[in-house]
């Protein structure tokens, strides 16, 4: 469990800005690399390469860019883009919730222009610092900005190299999602008391991948784990 | 590449649009919610356990369904990951091991 001993205020500078992009530099080679991969995916779908440019910017989250693609058929099912584009994003809500002590020290105004860059990863690496005491608001906004930047020339990229490549190499990316996550659980992994929710998180999520299809097991998984650790500290 | 490709059609317009909308207010709501609250302690015990339950249910499904290739190489990641905790180490080395085994006929 992370320690949640509110500082007087939270720091929002520059040198936390840096701190950021610097830290972040790994995550975004990662972004990066399935950019490519979406763009060339989306250049050999129905969708333009404006359009896949354009939603790399305004909508900003791969998973959900990458779904959509096989939905992206004429006539197009515009509800059906939009649900399935939440539905994959709810995990984002639970994110978003679990950086709001660190935030709601701002203004309302920087708040929400930092949380329109919130990825996965970058809230991984800030929890992360944030866990080994990093003080600095502004290291969330510098890490969602260089991936943000990935993303979208990496998209660029994908888009006009597609017409060239066949078959992305699916079994390196996976293993560079898979390492950034496991780096991100070590970094914090504070010992047994973290085996409760760790421990359950993964078999809800296990199980729930079984059973139903699309991402569900991500935000099941978490909430179990999570209310699991506190079912745990309240009754045991 | 034919015209109709490069120009945007409303209704794929009014789709990313909806996408964009849709993604923010995930983005901002749970934030939002949160903060019409204060918080006990017991809700930030919940909140700080969010992290680590999240990574784990992000990884599990993908290894376990990934077969033994990526099974040695998460070991594989696991380990430099905790023992240097950096990303980009980790990367490395599940990559290069699971590459390595997909190019062993024994392991394929």
């Amino acid at each position: 469990m992370l320690e949640y001993n509110e500082p007087e205020r939270t720091e929002f500078s520059k040198t936390g800005l840096v701190a950021g992009v610097r830290q972040s530099i790994p995550i975004a080679l990662g972004v990066f690399t399935y950019g490519i991969v979406f763009g060339i995916l989306a250049r050999q779908s129905s969708l333009g390469p404006l359009e896949t440019v354009l939603m790399s910017i305004s909508v900003f989250g791969a998973s959900a860019q990458f779904v959509v693609l096989d939905l992206w058929t004429s006539p197009l099912p515009v509800i059906a883009i939009v649900v399935t584009t939440v539905a994959v994003n709810l995990r984002l809500l639970l994110m978003g919730a679990s950086i709001q002590p660190w935030l709601k020290r701002l203004t309302p105004r920087k708040t929400y222009g930092i949380l329109y860059f919130l990825n996965d990863e970058s809230w991984g690496l800030t929890m992360r610092a944030r866990s080994n005491g990093e003080n600095d608001a502004a290291f969330l906004l510098g890490s969602g900005l260089i991936v943000f930047a990935a993303w979208i020339s990496a998209t660029a990229l994908g888009v006009s190299i597609g017409g060239l490549i066949q078959n992305p190499a699916k079994y390196g990316l996976d293993m560079a999602f898979i390492a950034i996550y496991l780096t991100l659980l070590a970094g914090v992994w504070n010992g047994r008391e973290d085996a409760i929710p760790v421990g359950i998180a993964a078999l809800a999520a296990l199980a729930t991948s079984v059973v139903i299809a699309g991402n569900w097991y991500i935000i099941i998984g978490g909430l179990t784990g999570s209310i699991a650790g506190v079912v745990r500290d309240e009754y045991v | 590449m034919n015209m109709s490709k490069i120009q945007m059609s409303t209704v794929s317009l009014a789709a990313i649009a909806g996408m964009a909308v849709g993604t923010y207010l995930t983005r901002v709501g749970g934030y939002w919610l949160v903060s019409q609250f204060e918080l006990t302690p017991r809700f930030q015990a919940w909140l700080s356990y969010v992290p680590g339950a999240i990574f784990v249910s992000l990884i599990v499904p993908k290894l376990a369904h990934g077969g033994p290739a990526k099974w040695i190489a998460g070991l594989a990641a696991l380990i430099v990951a905790w023992r240097s905790g950096n990303i980009l180490y980790s990367m490395l080395a599940g990559i290069g091991v699971v590459l390595l085994l997909r190019h062993l006929p024994v392991v394929a």
